[in-house]
C-alpha cells in the first residue's frame, strides 16, 4: 500500500526543515524524507549519536540546527530519517529505501530540497588517500569529531576554506596553509554584499582572526597543482593563478609538507528530482550550474513541484531557510487554494538580504574556464570509472557533441555516483570544445538516484509471486 | 531554395544500427550517402539496448539472419574496423517451473529446427555450465552461439567507420516532409534545409510510422518501452548469457564487472516524448527475477535503470522493402531483437540496392504486408 500525504519534502537540510514545518503549521499532512540519521543536512548537521561532546559551544550552525530539529519535533511533520529516495515518478510517487526495504508514498505537492554536491576540479594526485572534499571534511569535523589529518592544507575557494580551517585549529589540529583561488580584492569587492549579513561577516572575520593568531599562512590567488605521496598525502605543490584561475606558466611551485589536503571548488545544485520529473532546467554558472526553472513561488515548470534551497541555485544556508519557509507557504496555497497569513513580506525581505550575501559567495565559487583548461590530459576526471581528460577529449574528437554521447563512448559518469561527482567538470570540458555548457547539456537523470543494494530492494520473495509478463512471441 | 540543396545518391533517415549499416555498405559500394538523424548517432535503441546477441530470445523466422548477424558482431573489428566490445560465450535459457520447462522444450525445438544449436540440459548440467546459476533450475536450453555487445559503443564504432567510408553524417537534423522531385525525392528538414536524393531509406525504428506518412503510407508501428538496469562493477558472478523460457529476462556480466539486467519489462514512454519513467513494480519484478536466477547478485547494487524504445510491427516481424508505389523509398526496421539480427538484414538490403546477389531473401519481410488501408500511391498534396 502506498501511504498518501498532502505534501512530501525530500531533503532534511535548512530548506527542507523550514518547508515541512511551515506546511504542517498550515494544517496539511507532510512527510519529510531524509537520508541522514537526523535532519539537519550538511550545514546544520547533527552530531553522530554518542559523540555529543566536543567544542560545539558557541557554534551558530549547531544552535540553529538544534533549534530547527526542536521545531520539527514539536510539529506535526512526519519524519522518515535514514530513508534514501531512489525514484520519484509522476503523481509525485516517491520510492525510498529504508531499513524495511523499499517503501512508496504519494503526495499532491512535492518539495525538492536536495541541496548540493561538492565540486572538486581534478588535479594531479587528487585521488590520493588523504585528499578530502571541503564539504566532506565538515562532515568529519561536525558529525564525527574527526580531524582529516594532523597537519592539513586547506585549499579551494569560498567561505568554507576559513570555516574548515577554523574548525581544524579549534579541534586541536594544525593547518599547514590555506590556499585560496580568489584574491584579496575578490573578497574586498564583495564586502558590501557581505555587510548585508553583519552576523555572518563578523563570524567570518572571527575565523580569520583566529587563523592569523595561530600563524596559518595564506596563499591567495593560488591553487594546488599536484599532490605528492603514493599511499598517503605527503606534500602538495602550490602555484599562483591568473585572473581566470589558470596556473601561471613558468612559476616554480612551493612544496608544502602535510598529511592531508582538504579541497573544494564550490558547490553544484542537485537536480536529480527535478530532472527525473522532467522539469525545465537552465544553466547559470553563478548559481553553480544547471538549475530547475522556478517562479517567484518556488514552483517549477511541473505544477505542484517546488524547489527550495541550494538545489535550486546556490545562495547558502540562510537563504535556504527563508526559501524553505516561503516555499512552504506556496505549497499550502497550492493545496488549499487560499493564502496563509502575513509573514510573507518579512520572509521576502529576509530572503533578499540572505541572497545578497549568499549570492556573492556563490559568484566567488563559480567555476572559471581557466580551472577547466588547467586539467591535464592524463588527469582522471571520473574517478568511479577512471576516465581521463584525454579520453573525454578523444570522444569529442570522434564526434560526440554532448555529454551523454561522450558518456556512452567513455563510461565517464557510469559508475556508482552516476556523474554526481564528475558531471559538472566533465560537462565543462565538453563545453569548452562544443560551444558552451548549454550545447554540452547535462547527464540524463535516471533512477535509482542513489546506488540501490539489490538484496535490500528485493527482500524475501517467492518466485511464484514475481508478476512475470506473458511470454514474448516465438 | 532550389539549387541550394545537397544532392546524394541515397539519403538514409535514422542513424541507428540498421541505418548506419546500410549507409556504411552503400558508401563502401561507391554511392554518395547522407545518414540523417533527428538526434545523435545510435543514441536510441541501438545505443541503449541490453546488447544481447542470443538465439534464445530470437523469433524462429529470424534465426538464420541472427546466426549470420552474430558472426558479423563477433568479427566487427574486421569488417566494421572498430570494437563494439563483443564477447562470444555460451547461453542458457532456464525454466524454474514445469510450465516453463514445457514452454522451453517447445521453443528450443522450433529454434533448433531453424538452425540454432540449442540442446536441452538438466539443472545439474546447467549449473556446471554456469556456476553462478540458481540451484532451482529444472531444465535449460543450452546454446553455444551466444554473446553480447557493449551497445553504448555502437555509435562511436559506426561513426568512425562511416567517416572513413566517406558517408556524410547529419545529426540533429529532423526531417519533417518529403517531396517527389524530377530525379528522386527532396527531404525537408526542420529549419529549412533540403536534401535531394535519388533513393531514400527509412530506418527509423519506432519512428517508421511517422516516416512512412511522409509518403502517404500508413505503417502502424507499436512502441515497446523496455526497462533495463545495470549494477556497479562486481567480482565475477556469472560467465554466460542467461535468460528464462518466457524471454522476460536477459542477464550477462561485462568484462569490466557490471551486470546488465533486461528482458523487456515495460516502462512509460512513447515515440513523441521518448522514454519517460520506469515503473517501479516492473523494475522490482525484473530485479527479483534476475537475483533469483543468479543469487549472488543479491550482494550487488543497482546504479542505473533506463528505458529503450523498441519497434514492433503487427506480426512482430521486420518491415523491409519498398513502400508501395515508391520503388525508390525503402523501409528497413522493426526487426524483433533488432540489435541481434539488424546488421545482417541491413547489409542484405544494402547489397540488394547495390545490385549484388544475396544469400537470403528479404521477401518474407516485405513491408507491403503491413501497409494499412486504401493507400494512394501518390504523394500527399
Amino acid at each position: 500500500m502506498t501511504a498518501r500525504f498532502e505534501a512530501i519534502v525530500i531533503g532534511g537540510g535548512p530548506a527542507g526543515m523550514a518547508a515541512s514545518v511551515t506546511i504542517a503549521a498550515a494544517g496539511h499532512s507532510v512527510l519529510l524524507v531524509d537520508e541522514a540519521a537526523a535532519p539537519g543536512g550538511q550545514v546544520y548537521r547533527a552530531t553522530f549519536p554518542g559523540l555529543d561532546a566536543g567544542p560545539v559551544q558557541g557554534d551558530a550552525d549547531r544552535r540553529l540546527g538544534d533549534a530547527w530539529r526542536a521545531r520539527l519535533r514539536g510539529s506535526a511533520v512526519q519524519v522518515a530519517s535514514e530513508h534514501v529516495v531512489w525514484e520519484v515518478g509522476e503523481g509525485f510517487r516517491v520510492s525510498a529505501l529504508g531499513s524495511n526495504g523499499s517503501v512508496s508514498w504519494r503526495a499532491r505537492a512535492l518539495v525538492a530540497a536536495t541541496g548540493t554536491t561538492e565540486r572538486v576540479v581534478p588535479f594531479k594526485g587528487w585521488t590520493t588517500p588523504g585528499v578530502f572534499g571541503l564539504a566532506g571534511a565538515t562532515v568529519m569535523l561536525k558529525a564525527q569529531m574527526t580531524l582529516p589529518g594532523q597537519n592539513v592544507v586547506v585549499a579551494g575557494v569560498g567561505p568554507l576554506l576559513a570555516a574548515v580551517a577554523y574548525k581544524i585549529v579549534t579541534s586541536g589540529g594544525r593547518v599547514a596553509a590555506i590556499v585560496d583561488l580568489s584574491s584579496a580584492s575578490d573578497w574586498l569587492g564583495r564586502l558590501p554584499a557581505m555587510a548585508t549579513r553583519p552576523d555572518l561577516l563578523a563570524r567570518g572575520l572571527m575565523w580569520m582572526a583566529r587563523l592569523l593568531r595561530a600563524g596559518v599562512p595564506f596563499h591567495r590567488r593560488s591553487t594546488i597543482s599536484a599532490v605528492h605521496g603514493a599511499a598517503r598525502v605527503e606534500a602538495v605543490d602550490i602555484v599562483p593563478v591568473d585572473g581566470d584561475r589558470r596556473p601561471i606558466p613558468g612559476r616554480q611551485p612551493i612544496s608544502m609538507p602535510c598529511d592531508a589536503l582538504v579541497i573544494g571548488h564550490g558547490l553544484v545544485p542537485q537536480t536529480d528530482v527535478t530532472g527525473l520529473l522532467g522539469a525545465l532546467h537552465r544553466f547559470e554558472v553563478a548559481r553553480g550550474g544547471w538549475i530547475a526553472e522556478r517562479d517567484g513561488n518556488f514552483e517549477t515548470t511541473i505544477p505542484g513541484l517546488f524547489i527550495a534551497g541550494d538545489g535550486g541555485g546556490i545562495f547558502g544556508a540562510a537563504a535556504a531557510t527563508a526559501q524553505g519557509e516561503l516555499a512552504g507557504h506556496a505549497v499550502s496555497r497550492h493545496l488549499s487554494g487560499h493564502s496563509t497569513a502575513g509573514e510573507i513580506g518579512r520572509l521576502r525581505r529576509q530572503l533578499r538580504r540572505a541572497q545578497r550575501f549568499g549570492g556573492a559567495m556563490a559568484e566567488l565559487m563559480a567555476l572559471r574556464d581557466g580551472q577547466v583548461d588547467a586539467i591535464t590530459a592524463d588527469c582522471v576526471v571520473c574517478r568511479c570509472e577512471d576516465v581521463t581528460r584525454a579520453e573525454i577529449d578523444a570522444a569529442v574528437d570522434a564526434g560526440a557533441t554532448d555529454v551523454n554521447q561522450m558518456k556512452a563512448w567513455t563510461r565517464c559518469g557510469m559508475g556508482p555516483c552516476q556523474g554526481r561527482s564528475c558531471g559538472d567538470v566533465a560537462a565543462a570540458i565538453v563545453g569548452l570544445r562544443v560551444g558552451g555548457r548549454v550545447v554540452a547539456g547535462k547527464f540524463t537523470v535516471r533512477p535509482p538516484i542513489r546506488p540501490l543494494p539489490i538484496g535490500k530492494l528485493t527482500g524475501r520473495f517467492d518466485y511464484a509471486d514475481i508478476p512475470i509478463p506473458k511470454p514474448a512471441p516465438l | 531554395m532550389a539549387g541550394a540543396h545537397d544532392s546524394v545518391d541515397v539519403a538514409v533517415v535514422g542513424a541507428g544500427v540498421i541505418g548506419a549499416t546500410i549507409a556504411l555498405f552503400l558508401a563502401r559500394g561507391g554511392m554518395k550517402v547522407a545518414l540523417i538523424d533527428r538526434g545523435l548517432i545510435c543514441r536510441q535503441a541501438s545505443g541503449v539496448n541490453a546488447g544481447t546477441l542470443t538465439m534464445q530470445m530470437t523469433r524462429v523466422a529470424l534465426i538464420p539472419f541472427a546466426l549470420r548477424a552474430h558472426h558479423m558482431w563477433a568479427t566487427a573489428p574486421q569488417w566494421l574496423g572498430h570494437e563494439v566490445g563483443v564477447v562470444v560465450c555460451e547461453g542458457l535459457s532456464v525454466a524454474f517451473t514445469d510450465g516453463e520447462a514445457e514452454l522451453l522444450a517447445e521453443r528450443a525445438a522450433k529454434r533448433r529446427t531453424a538452425g540454432a544449436p540449442i540442446e536441452l540440459v538438466d539443472g545439474a548440467r546447467a549449473g556446471q555450465i554456469e556456476p553462478g546459476l540458481s540451484d532451482q533450475v529444472k531444465l535449460a536450453g543450452h546454446c553455444r552461439v551466444d554473446g553480447f555487445a557493449n551497445a553504448y559503443l555502437t555509435g562511436i564504432a559506426y561513426r568512425r567507420a562511416l567517416v572513413d567510408a566517406g558517408a556524410s553524417i547529419r545529426e540533429n537534423t529532423r526531417i519533417v516532409a518529403a517531396e517527389e522531385g524530377a530525379s528522386g525525392y527532396v527531404l525537408r528538414a526542420q529549419g529549412g534545409a533540403m536534401i535531394a536524393a535519388r533513393r531514400v531509406v527509412l530506418a527509423g525504428g519506432v519512428w517508421l510510422q511517422e516516416m512512412a506518412a511522409w509518403f502517404g503510407q500508413r505503417l502502424p508501428i507499436k512502441c515497446l518501452i523496455n526497462q533495463l538496469a545495470v549494477t556497479e562493477r562486481l567480482a565475477p558472478v556469472m560467465r554466460t548469457v542467461l535468460g528464462i523460457a518466457s524471454g522476460l529476462l536477459s542477464l550477462k556480466q561485462y568484462p569490466h564487472g557490471t551486470v546488465v539486467i533486461g528482458g523487456g519489462w515495460q516502462g512509460i514512454g512513447d515515440p513523441v516524448h521518448g522514454p519517460r519513467a520506469i515503473v517501479p513494480e516492473n523494475f522490482l519484478g525484473n530485479v527479483r527475477l534476475a537475483s533469483h536466477t543468479v543469487p549472488r547478485l543479491m550482494s550487488g547494487r543497482i546504479v542505473r535503470a533506463w528505458l529503450g524504445l523498441e519497434a514492433e510491427t503487427a506480426d512482430a516481424l521486420p518491415a523491409v522493402g519498398a513502400l508501395p508505389g515508391h520503388p525508390h523509398v525503402l523501409v528497413c526496421g522493426s526487426v524483433h531483437s533488432g540489435y541481434t539480427s539488424g546488421p545482417y538484414i541491413a547489409k542484405l538490403l544494402a547489397e540488394q540496392m547495390l545490385g549484388h546477389a544475396a544469400d537470403l531473401s528479404l521477401q518474407p519481410f516485405d513491408v507491403a504486408r503491413l501497409i494499412e488501408g486504401a493507400n494512394s500511391p501518390t504523394m500527399p498534396p
